[in-house]
């Protein structure tokens, strides 16, 4: 595929509201992850959860829009001067030309599980402040983006559980590559809700304290909010050398359960070729790869040998879901700025919690971080349902 | 960097169609309701049992899921496809409406434990899920929702695909209702699915090519009333306007619903 231009990103997580605090706390070896008190979860286990979500004041006239996951949205456009970004892109190409293509899992399903604690008693009708099209649809975070930038363009959600925000690079690509589009605002944005914390809890799947991705006694995952985006855009001649490009996308699907990936990753390691065949890349071209690396038991064991079947044990991997938890719908944008971050700082973030490397994974993972020139990483995203997506992004010099 | 505001033609051929709705038992079936020749009975929707799906899945797996299979292994077949071999796009408006009532009835009550089951059903991906399990398809599926726009988003993605990657596309859209109480907030009042394969290739299935732009103006309607209903009621039934346009086998351009004020204009040549 032609690179496209990481115009602008933004990343707002457990470990920091924009770039500047996101990218310290990766330095700094920093963990967002913290014991469950939210809402009125009573689970033993750990998340990471956003500060400042509740306090988000959302504009007027989108007031039915208004939940927790849109609040979370609107804070992450608003790092970073994203949304000043958008309204440049605007004035550039107009409100119809530019795509909006946002991940999400479970959008503003809290909101209905919070209403369903107050059904009327005499009709058992939900509450009349309950806004489905605004809140619990799973389009609503696309459709709350759109209007929040007047944009008239396409707009979709894609919800292919922990690919989905990965999988918006791939959507708004192909849209831009046939002209429907010139550029695209790409992001995920998942919050914190009650059936992912009990739902995978009911799957023994969540951590009992802060998750060990590819420990040898990792025992599951925390679960974290998190909203990211970036603005896509063809790329010009004249790059700056620290300009991020969006290099190739690999898609796939298992074909094999639910919710288990394919036990020797062969859904993963297609996605991981697809990839670098979009890019134009060999295995040996890239420096970092950011894992899925959720820290259970099947999704490690089974991604490590993807890994290790396309790398061997030559690419230095790491998760970075011990710092900033799993954010599900919004890992895959979220970790592509994660990428973005380690291409221009030359920096590959160790892995967080992780004591004992699982003796069984036979890749070069990071225990601690390693500074040393990157020009292209891999980030990859499996989800529920055998849904895979693995992304390359580089450097322009 | 060149930016053109001329919205661009995309172009494919339909190589398979499926339909099940109310009264809409297979796209064979509906051609006669949807040229008028048949008067349309509205019925509930009859969706026959997935046999490719293996038992232990199938027990697991509700409405949504035997929908996606059936209105997927139609259109598949009637390209002349293995549906393996396809890449696909899946959307919908609202995924398993019953499944997210159970979870959401449960966590509301004093014992919040759920089944396992349950939880993994009520990704948005599970009948897409579903689909590549049972059909062995290990291509890339897009799985979307655009709310009541979800047959346009869907198609457009399709047709981007096919032209951007130049690969066939099966294109599921699906809808199931909810009971109450989101029933009364979302009402969708039967299941219904469109299926089709869209091609960069002429086949000797192909019933149509297609030319497909965005617009504005207003959206085709269907002369039926029952039907004008369904398409109006139902997310994936706004493409109804589209598979009439096919049955009727006339050359025509017809609009489609999508965004507030978009629709997508779809030029409509028969190849038979």
């Amino acid at each position: 595929m032609n690179p496209l231009l990481l115009s602008h990103f933004t990343a707002t997580s457990c470990i920091g509201l924009g770039l500047n605090q996101t990218t310290t706390s990766l330095q700094q070896n920093y963990s967002g992850l913290a014991k469950c008190n939210f809402e009125t979860v009573d689970l033993d286990t750990y998340i990471g959860e956003v500060a400042g979500v509740d306090s988000v004041l959302m504009p007027k006239h989108l007031k039915n829009f208004d939940c927790r996951n849109n609040r979370l949205a609107q804070l992450a456009l608003e790092q970073d001067h994203f949304s000043d970004a958008v309204r440049i892109a605007i004035d550039k190409y107009g409100t119809d030309r530019i795509g909006v293509f946002v991940g999400t899992s479970t959008s503003g399903i809290l909101q209905t599980e919070l209403a369903y604690r107050k059904l009327d008693p005499n009709t058992g009708f939900l509450p009349d402040d309950f806004h489905y099209s605004g809140t619990h649809n799973t389009f609503s975070v696309a459709d709350f983006t759109r209007q929040y930038f007047d944009l008239t363009g396409p707009a979709v959600a894609v919800s292919s559980a922990c690919s989905s925000s990965a999988k918006v690079f791939c959507s708004a690509q192909r849209m831009m590559k046939v002209g429907l589009i010139d550029a695209a605002i790409v992001g995920g944005v998942d919050s914190l809700c009650l059936t992912t914390l009990y739902g995978f809890h009911s799957l023994e799947l969540t951590a009992s304290n802060a998750c060990r991705p590819y420990d040898a006694d990792r025992d599951g995952i925390s679960i974290s909010e998190a909203g990211a985006f970036a603005l896509l855009e063809h790329a010009p001649d004249n790059l700056n050398s620290n300009d991020i490009l969006f290099l190739g996308g690999g898609e796939s699907s298992d074909a094999y359960h639910m919710s288990s990936p394919h036990p020797e990753g062969l859904g993963a390691s297609l996605a991981m070729q697809a990839a670098l065949d979009s890019a134009g890349l060999k295995a040996e071209d890239i420096d970092y790869i950011n894992l899925h690396g959720t820290a259970t038991q099947s999704n490690d064991a089974a991604e490590g040998l993807a890994v290790e079947r396309i790398f061997g044990r030559k690419v230095p991997c790491s998760s970075t879901k011990g710092a900033t938890g799993h954010a599900l719908g919004a890992a895959g944008a979220l970790e592509a700025a994660i990428c973005a971050i380690t291409l221009q700082n030359n920096f590959m973030p160790a892995s967080l919690n992780t004591q004992q490397l699982d003796p069984n994974i036979h890749i070069d993972y990071l225990l601690k971080s390693r500074e040393n020139k990157v020009s292209h990483v891999m980030s990859n995203s499996f989800g529920f349902g055998g849904t895979n997506c693995s992304l390359i992004f580089g450097k322009a010099s | 960097m060149m930016t053109s505001n001329v919205s661009p033609i995309l172009s494919a051929y339909i190589n398979g169609i499926s339909l099940i709705g109310p009264g809409l038992i297979n796209w064979p079936d509906s051609v006669s309701v949807l040229t008028n020749k048949t008067a349309y009975q509205p019925q509930i929707t009859t969706i026959p049992t997935p046999q490719i799906l293996p038992a232990t899945e199938r027990r697991r797996s509700g409405e949504l899921v035997k929908l996606t299979l059936a209105v997927g292994l139609e259109a598949a077949e009637a390209a002349g496809q293995d549906p393996a071999s396809l890449a696909c796009v899946y959307s919908s408006s609202s995924g398993d409406g019953k499944n997210c009532h159970e979870i959401c009835k449960t966590l509301a009550s004093e014992d919040r434990q759920l089944s396992p089951t349950r939880f993994h059903n009520s990704v948005h991906n599970a009948a897409a899920g579903y689909w590549s399990i049972a059909t062995g398809a290990k291509t890339p599926i897009s799985v979307l929702c655009a709310y009541d726009a979800s047959f346009g988003a869907g198609l457009l993605e399709a047709i981007t695909q096919v032209v951007a990657d130049n690969i066939a596309t099966l294109l599921i859209t699906v809808d199931t209702g909810y009971p109450e109480p989101l029933n009364h907030v979302r009402p969708i009042p039967a299941a219904f699915g469109i299926g089709m394969v869209l091609s960069p290739v002429k086949t000797q299935y192909s019933n149509v090519q297609v030319e497909i732009s965005l617009c504005n103006g207003s959206a085709s309607k269907l002369s039926n009333d029952k039907l004008e209903t369904l398409r109006k009621t139902i997310p994936s039934a706004r493409g109804l306007p589209l598979l009439a346009a096919i049955a009727q086998g006339q050359t025509e351009t017809i609009t489609l619903d999508y965004l507030d004020h978009q629709r997508i204009a779809v030029a409509i040549t028969p190849c038979k």
